[in-house]
């Protein structure tokens, strides 16, 4: 009984392709519409704090008066409502998650100050999660 | 009458997927009494909504649950749009009966996974989740992620989904369609299967009906309730019948749960065929004001939402009755009778989401 149910889908699986992708000797393909992480453009943005008030997650931090935009990426869902309410066009989505933090921060949580995180080197106009001399 | 001995089940359990905690008096083997105690995972999700923005909100909604989240996604704005009296368009409506339809399906083949997984059968295990994979490519290439969607918006949509895209769902669900076939076969016909699960957690119709059982449970004892037979939500232009077994055991309601998933694949090539060309949203203006209530079917059965709103930016209260925490008193009831090794079995067969029943 168990080899007449069972035998074709257990020969496509000892002959067929792993369902797995072999990373990271195979770099996993994202699609165009995966929403990976927030990229931010400077040259365009007006400090007027809208995507700060509206993110639900709160992961987003303007200072108009010393023109600073900041996202904590490990709070931010990616859920894509600042770039809908940004009306300067200034963020937009990748498709490549943020960058992992490679680094153990002294009570990274519970700082104020630091949850903004600083710029991540290599991703050019991002900034998030990691530190300088990570 | 012999010794009684007090198990504690959970809710950090190896073969318990969600946490909840059960108190199972014992006498030698065989289970006498099963006290439940929830609670481990409380999140405060329904007292969020004094905080937040009501748009901001659909994000947080999503998040009640991981496995239905479009569906809560779905509820939420649903709700709110009865507040608003605003009614989405069709493509719109067809398009959350597609993801609905979709969530449903990959909801299922991880229980199905679960469940091989809880009578010790680990290849059934991977090949269930192996097809559940081809649905979370899906919701990555439509809606950009795998299990949050972040697709439904009060009013409508974020996202349409392209023709050439849809005929492409339909080519993959029309290709699974013989995989399923197969671990279908595996689940209703293999003789272990089938040794674990026939008669196993016998229910009547009545006492379904009676402790409120909701979803696959209901249904595998022969009631015929569906809330996607309301003729709401673009349901009404399909062609659909609710999945009913009558045996009213595991076996019957692993049979519902496999059904079901062709069904869904039935669903969805409907929806796509009729889904017309438009607009995905009707712009909702102000602040909400009154009260809704919406009755939805999840993949584990009735889900209530309740909204009630005061002319703010922010919701007043929000309520979500999961169909969880409608099948804790169907299991209740099961367990009382069994053997300690049914447990697992009995637990994972009310397809128990305890994140959700928490909020
Ligand atoms: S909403 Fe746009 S313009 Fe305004 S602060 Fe944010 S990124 Fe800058
Ligand atoms: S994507 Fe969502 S969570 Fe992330 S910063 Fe933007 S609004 Fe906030």
């Amino acid at each position: 009984m168990g080899l007449g149910v069972m035998g074709k889908t257990v020969m496509r699986n000892l002959f067929g392709k792993p369902a797995t992708v072999m990373y990271p000797v195979v770099k996993k393909e994202f699609y165009p519409t995966t929403r990976g992480s927030i990229l931010y453009d400077e040259s365009t943005c007006n400090y007027c704090t809208l995507c700060a008030k509206r993110c639900p997650s709160q992961a987003i931090t303007v200072d108009r008066a010393e023109k600073v935009w900041r996202i904590d990426r490990k709070r931010c869902l990616t859920c894509n409502f600042c770039i809908s309410v940004c009306n300067k066009d200034s963020l937009s989505c990748v498709q490549e998650y943020a960058a992992p933090v490679v680094k153990e921060f002294d009570s990274w949580l519970f700082q104020a100050e630091r949850i903004a995180g600083e710029k991540i080197e290599g991703l050019e106009g991002q900034e998030g999660f990691s530190d300088k001399d990570a | 009458m012999g010794k009684r001995t007090v198990v504690p089940f959970g809710p950090q359990h190896p073969v318990l997927p969600e946490p909840i905690h059960l108190d199972l008096v014992l006498e030698d083997e065989k289970v006498v009494e099963a006290i439940p105690s929830i609670g481990f995972v409380h999140r405060g999700l329904e007292k969020l909504v004094e905080k937040r923005d009501y748009q901001e909100m659909a994000y947080v909604s999503e998040r009640i649950c991981g496995i239905c989240s479009f569906v809560h996604g779905h509820g939420y704005c649903e709700t709110l749009e009865g507040l608003f009296q605003v009614e989405v368009p069709d493509r719109a409506k067809f398009l959350r009966i597609m993801w609905g339809e979709l969530s449903r399906m990959h909801s299922h083949l991880l229980w199905l996974g679960l469940m091989a997984d809880a009578f010790g059968f680990e290849s059934l295990f991977m090949q269930a989740w192996r097809l559940r994979e081809k649905i979370l490519d899906i919701f990555e290439q439509t809606t950009g992620g795998r299990i949050i969607h972040s697709v439904c918006k009060v009013g409508g949509l974020w996202r349409d989904v392209p023709e050439d895209m849809l005929k492409k769902i339909v080519e993959t669900l029309e290709g699974m369609e013989g995989e399923l076939q197969e671990l279908a076969n595996v689940f209703l016909k293999d003789y272990t299967v089938q040794k674990r699960t026939q008669g196993l957690g016998k229910m009547s119709a009545e006492e379904a009906f009676e402790c409120g059982a909701m979803g696959p449970m209901l249904r595998g004892s022969g009631v015929a309730m569906d809330m996607r037979g309301l003729g709401q939500s673009g349901y009404e232009h399909l062609k659909f019948d609710p999945v009913v077994e009558q045996g009213g055991d595991c076996y019957a309601r692993t049979n519902v749960r496999i059904r079901e998933v062709f069904q869904s694949i039935d669903l969805i090539k409907q929806a796509i065929g009729l889904m017309p060309e438009g607009s995905i949203e009707n712009k909702v203006k102000g602040s909400p004001e009154g009260e809704c209530l919406v009755r939805m079917e999840q993949p584990r059965g009735q889900v209530i939402y309740y909204a009630k709103a005061n002319g703010t930016r922010h919701l007043e209260r929000f309520r979500v009755r999961t169909p969880t925490f409608a099948n804790i008193m169907p299991l209740l009831n099961m367990l009382p009778g069994c053997d300690l090794a049914d447990v697992p079995i009995l637990v994972l067969t009310i397809d128990p989401c305890i994140s959700c029943t928490e909020r």
